[in-house]
């Protein structure tokens, strides 16, 4: 370590002045990452809302059009109601996982867990590619829809095709904030709450589920999120009638080389996302200062 | 308060209840039965590990029984719906609802009952002022200290007058002025209330302070169930001899004709011996006394030879360790006041009167398989 031969200016004691020479080199620790950020995120991020108001002509054009161009307004509604849907949906499938992952042993924990990572050791192509298979006409959902009577079934190339491919990919994002969120909550409340005559179901809606409200927000904010700039799953199994906002970026960037007006799209997606989150951190303050169950100051 | 023997009809009656946890090979609890009377203060008293969380939960219904019947006032609730057996539960680890105010909390079981809103105040004020917590009733459990939550979760769990109130080891997580506090706190609510009260502990004097009846826990089976007085003076069992209180155990054989205790190196005279074979005879430290003279000795009393090994002044008296000629060590007190008539490392004559002593059966190897218990030799300097 060079900080080790740093001398300690005049007047500074040794301690302070090793600790401010740590300090200094954490602050070296971490420039890599910061210059990788600046140049990779926050630069291109800067160039394409600068150029969302510059390109083709200075001003507010791009986001004038963005209004009255008919479709982008219907798009930008729609991804927001898919988000919306793969969040609740996901929220709906991950939550009793989680709660089961904390009621089980700790050998059957690590197998749910490995499932619920498995999404993230496959890539997300060939995941995308087996949704397809299955969705597709003549494809196993079909044919197994068939069996009982529902003929010619295809998720292909409808929403709810790619809802259904979104909440898989998505269901690791949801299961693991839960998770963390649940085992914080001491398993006795539930007890308490039953001795004191609640049935077990009016026990968990009263006293689990609102303190497992940090991990419901957590998890959905961070599914919303994603599922608003989710590119190629849409792309895959959705129909080109039917592209949420970052297929028609993908468009306008490729297809007609409008890099204005996908700038200015792309802001709007920004400011959505900021806007969730600055709402969840709002909603989620109270909540942490009681996520300590034993209290014990 | 002195309670009436429960005849079965009232009170809570535990006949021959078993637990055996899934996956495990020994229960834990063990063909237990214990009688319970109406406003009894019954102490389940045991070292870690010996069942009586098990036994309490089995009361509330959290885990089944794995065999035997819990009746409360003359009815089976063996398999009740915790929520249906209207019992009391304070945890150790208070278990308040963290998201609720400490009102919201003790009017829980109220709003379970349907009770009208005006009575639910009035209640839950009764209740915070039973436990002096009037001021916090808006505080969260977070914004409170340990011995504060400790009593909300008592007054949550009595507000509603359940059945018996039960505590699994409720100021195990609190300082020692604390406990000294609340453990007064609970005698109190215990005569203010007339209430049932069933009160698990470790702390042997926590139990002997606070009982009507102690029953003692060991491996999962009832040891001995009496008053801290018949615990402490009568053991049967050399388990409860030594987890209760201090004690000075010759070991030796029974001889039943000749009345006496045989010992390596001497005998010791039981009048009263139970049965024939390897037996130890117990005297409590107050009761040994010391002589430098035996003739001052009463010719009923058992006396013998022993050596002090150290004088520990303890405040209100001393601890006179010995070591008698077999190289068995024991304790004896002395109050502070009088001169003591030894000092370490002199010869002195131990007397004491045989209607004070206990004499139990030895069971083989029974000392080195009790855990957590105090030995009754005083540390050697
Ligand atoms: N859920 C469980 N599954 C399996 N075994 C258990 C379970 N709970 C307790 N045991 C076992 O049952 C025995 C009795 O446990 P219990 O918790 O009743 O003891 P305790 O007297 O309350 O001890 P402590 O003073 O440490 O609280 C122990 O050997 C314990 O390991
Ligand atoms: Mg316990």
């Amino acid at each position: 370590m060079t900080t080790a031969t740093i001398k300690a200016p005049p007047g500074v004691s040794p301690a302070r002045g090793a600790g401010r020479a740590r300090r200094r080199a954490a602050g070296w620790l971490i420039l890599p990452a910061a210059a990788l950020l600046l140049v990779f995120f926050v630069y291109p991020i800067a160039t394409i809302v600068w150029q969302s108001f510059t390109d083709p002509a200075p001003g507010l054009g791009n986001y004038v059009a963005l209004l009255h161009d008919g479709i982008s307004v219907t798009v930008i509604v729609r991804t927001l109601v898919t988000a919306l849907i793969v969040a609740g949906s996901t929220l709906i499938v991950a939550y009793p996982y989680a709660y089961a992952m904390t009621k089980v042993g700790p050998r059957a924990r690590g197998v749910m867990t490995v499932l619920v990572l498995l999404p993230f050791w496959t890539s997300l192509m060939a995941r995308n590619f087996a949704w397809y298979m299955l969705e597709r006409r003549d494809g196993l959902i079909d044919r197994m829809l068939g069996l009982i009577g529902l003929d010619g079934v295809v998720l292909l190339g409808t929403v709810a095709g790619v809802t259904v491919a979104m909440v898989q990919v998505m269901l690791p994002f949801m299961v693991l904030p839960l998770y963390s969120a649940m085992k914080q909550i001491d398993p006795r409340l539930l007890d308490a709450a039953t001795s004191l005559g609640a049935p077990r179901r009016r026990a968990f809606a009263k006293v689990y589920l609102p303190l497992s409200v940090p991990g419901m927000l957590s998890g959905f904010s961070l599914v919303f999120i994603m599922t608003l700039g989710f590119y190629i799953t849409p792309a895959l199994l959705g129909s080109p009638q039917q592209s949420l906002v970052p297929q028609v970026i993908g468009q306008k960037v490729s297809a007609l080389l409008d890099f204005g007006g996908a700038g200015a799209l792309g802001a709007v997606l920004l400011m959505i996302t900021l806007l969730v989150l600055f709402v969840v951190s709002r909603f989620t303050r109270p909540f942490t200062a009681l996520s300590g169950t034993v209290g014990n100051e | 308060m002195s309670p009436s023997p429960s005849d079965g009809s009232h009170g809570i009656r535990i006949s021959r209840v078993s637990k055996v946890y899934p996956g495990t090979a020994r229960p834990a609890v063990d063909d237990v039965s214990l009688d319970i009377a109406p406003g009894e203060f019954m102490t389940l008293l045991g070292p870690s590990g010996s069942g009586k969380t098990t036994m309490l939960s089995m009361l509330a219904g959290f885990v089944g029984v794995s065999a035997g019947s819990i009746e409360i006032d003359g009815r089976d609730v063996s398999r009740l719906k915790p929520h249906r057996r209207n019992l009391g539960v304070v945890f150790q680890q208070y278990a308040l609802f963290p998201h609720m105010s400490v009102a919201k909390n003790v009017a829980f079981p109220l709003q379970q009952r349907r009770m009208p809103k005006a009575d639910i105040e009035t209640k839950v004020a009764e209740a915070l002022k039973l436990v002096h917590l009037e001021p916090y009733a808006d505080r969260l459990p977070t914004q409170l200290s340990g011995g504060q939550q400790q009593r909300v979760a008592l007054a949550r769990a009595v507000v509603y007058q359940p059945r018996a109130l039960l505590m699994d080891e409720p100021l195990g997580a609190l300082d020692r002025r604390l406990r000294d506090q609340l453990q007064r706190e609970i005698a109190r609510m215990h005569r203010e209330l007339g209430m049932t009260f069933i009160f698990v502990t470790h702390d042997q004097h926590e139990a002997l302070t606070l009982s009507d009846r102690i029953a003692v826990f060991n491996e999962g089976r009832i040891e001995q169930v009496g008053t801290p007085a018949d615990l402490y003076e009568r053991p049967e069992t050399l388990f409860v001899a030594q987890f209760l209180g201090e004690s000075t155990c010759f070991r030796g054989t029974v001889d039943r004709q000749a009345g006496v205790l045989r010992c390596e190196r001497f005998s010791v005279r039981v009048p009263e011996a139970p049965e024939t074979g390897s037996g130890v005879v117990i005297v409590r430290p107050e009761r040994l006394e010391l002589c430098a003279d035996e003739t001052e000795v009463p010719e009923s009393h058992n006396r013998v030879a022993a050596t002090v090994t150290d004088v520990v002044y303890v405040g209100t008296h001393h601890q006179v360790g010995l070591r008698f000629a077999d190289g068995t060590t024991g304790m004896a007190m002395r109050l502070v006041g009088p001169p003591l008539p030894a000092a370490p490392g002199d010869d002195v004559t131990v007397a004491w009167d045989p209607a004070h002593q206990a004499v139990v059966a030895d069971p083989a190897g029974a000392a080195v398989s009790v855990p957590e218990v105090r030995s009754a030799t005083p540390v050697l300097p």
